[in-house]
């Protein structure tokens, strides 16, 4: 299982202009829901509260006010039930590929001999299985990020959080790791948040799309798209995908209108 | 095609680790120049030095044969590891002491205003001034040497520990907090190896200082090793003898800054990687 709630989440931050402390407001009374096995897109334009959502999420800020739970339970703090990744990866640039999935295993209280076969095998299923030795400096910005997916996932989560995880990788580097995406979701059925301020991601590979706007939400739309997803250059030239984008276009462009 | 491309790893040409240590260079290198320069200097100062009174002056040649003078007589040696003694023990501890008080102060917001002002005050205390104060304490011997040569290299090293911790990326900190990692680990595991550039950055400002407090130790508590070669000579005109422990001091606190820059790329082979952040 892997269900994720956020209810009526409020996030208030203390910002000093000037010698004034004003209050901003992050996050105001967000609730949406990931069913077990789903994609979820929190998508928005930059400063909507999308990241501080998923942060809360994951335990890494508190909420103001509202909670979020994991199956039914708060979540407080981190927790092995969520896996992290990072929009930059974030590998530890002084351990190895191997090393850096291992660091997440090991914290989870993983030794011996299974800590390197599973460390092994998640690097496996993101197609890093020749690179296991290398540091982050000799891998590419690809690479890098399916190390922070390996290094998430091999803690077996019942949610995978992401925070644009593909933002900083090049536009073919970005298709590839898309579809890879929807296949190791396909394979391991997991839960997935992932925030993004890109359309066609969204809409490519999520089932359901939450808009944020100003930190509150402003709609979320099913995705018509039947999966699985094999070939997302097809996918792209269905009138659905379209349709889609078109909304989610029309979500966004109406939220940018009603700020002046 | 792509999925190929992209799988594929990069030809070892392209890797960021290589253009990360290129220097940009003219066609001559570096140590050539550095070469030519010290060949330039010494040149010069043999030209013009027989020319000066040698009471006020001296030459390489007269160095050259005062240094087999005191190095044939035993006295040099002897000097030598009378000197080295305090300053490996001085400067060891300041390493043991300075780097884990720089990463509990730069981690801890209470000890950072409990004790940061003391550090920032030591850096630059006039220990000569306390020298005396500190032969009472300590008495003239060993013990009185490491102290001083303790406290002027233990405050580089704790403040740039200190300034390394709070320069550690907060996403890697995150990294640690988001595996439920306790925060002894995020501080050994994630925030030691993150600040070790600073640490060694630290450990290379105290060498120098951590050399000048050796000679100052030997000038004022009891005399001996090279700062007492120094003293008798200069005492006795002898210009050229002095020379000889000035520029061994020298030459040491050069070799010693190349080894430690070799621990440093042997220790943090990554900090290319930290410094020139690059994501593509």
């Amino acid at each position: 299982m892997g269900e994720v709630d956020l209810v009526n989440v409020s996030k208030q931050f203390m910002l000093r202009v000037d010698g004034k402390v004003h209050a901003v407001k992050a996050l105001d009374r967000v609730s949406f829901s990931v069913h077990d096995g789903e994609i979820v897109a929190l998508i928005g334009p930059s400063g909507c509260g999308k990241t501080t959502a998923l942060r809360i999420a994951m335990g890494l800020e508190t909420a103001s006010a509202g909670k979020v739970t994991v199956d039914g339970r708060e979540v407080v703090g981190c927790g092995h039930d969520r896996g992290m990744v990072f929009q930059f990866a974030e590998l530890l640039p002084w351990l190895t590929a191997l090393q850096n999935v291992m660091f997440g295993l090991e914290m989870k209280g993983l030794r011996g001999p299974q800590l390197r076969a599973t460390a092994t095998r998640y690097l496996e299923l993101v197609g890093l299985g020749d690179s296991l030795s290398r540091r982050p400096h000799q891998l590419s910005g690809g690479m890098k990020q399916r190390v922070g997916i390996a290094r998430a996932l091999a803690i077996d989560p019942k949610v995978l959080l992401m925070d644009e995880p593909f933002g900083a990788l090049d536009a073919q580097t970005r298709e590839t790791m898309q579809a890879e995406l929807l296949d190791i979701h396909a394979r391991t059925k997991k839960t997935i948040l992932f925030v993004t301020h890109d359309l066609d991601e969204a809409v490519l590979i999520a089932d359901r799309i939450v808009v944020l706007k100003d930190g509150r939400v402003q709609e979320i739309m099913a995705v018509p798209l039947r999966r699985p997803r094999p070939d997302l250059g097809r996918v792209r030239g269905l009138p659905e995908f379209a349709a889609t984008r078109y909304r989610v276009w029309q979500a966004l462009h109406q939220s940018s209108d009603t700020l002046h | 095609m792509v999925d190929a491309l992209d799988r594929r790893p990069p030809p070892v040409e392209s890797q960021t680790e290589d253009a990360a240590v290129v220097v940009p260079r003219g066609p001559v290198p570096s140590w050539l120049i550095t070469t030519g320069s010290i060949v330039f200097v010494l040149v010069a100062w043999q030209l013009c030095g027989p020319f000066i009174n040698p009471l006020f002056g001296t030459y390489p040649t007269a160095i050259a044969a005062a240094f087999w003078k005191l190095a044939s007589s035993g006295k040099l040696a002897a000097a030598l590891a009378d000197s080295l003694r305090p300053f490996a023990a001085g400067y060891a501890l300041a390493i043991l002491v300075g780097v884990p008080l720089g990463l509990v102060i730069g981690r801890s917001r209470v000890l950072e205003a409990a004790i940061g002002i003391y550090v920032t005050a030591g850096f630059a205390m006039p220990l000569v001034a306390l020298v005396p104060l500190l032969v009472l304490w300590l008495g003239l011997g060993f013990a009185v040497k490491v102290a001083i040569i303790f406290l002027m290299s233990v405050f580089p090293i704790c403040i740039n520990t200190w300034l390394g911790v709070a320069a550690v990326p907060k996403t890697l900190i995150e990294v640690g907090k988001s595996f439920v990692a306790p925060s002894h680990v995020i501080l050994r595991r994630i925030i030691l190896p993150a600040t070790l550039p600073y640490i060694m950055a630290g450990v290379r400002l105290a060498l120098g200082r951590a050399v000048v407090a050796m000679v100052i130790a030997e000038f004022f508590t009891s005399i001996s090793g090279l700062g007492a070669i120094i003293q008798t000579s200069a005492n006795n005109f002898d210009t050229a003898t002095t020379f000889v422990p000035i520029i061994i001091i020298m030459l040491m606190a050069v070799a010693l800054n190349f080894l430690v820059g070799a621990i440093e790329r042997w220790v943090a082979p990554w900090q290319a990687e930290i410094a020139g952040r690059d994501q593509q």
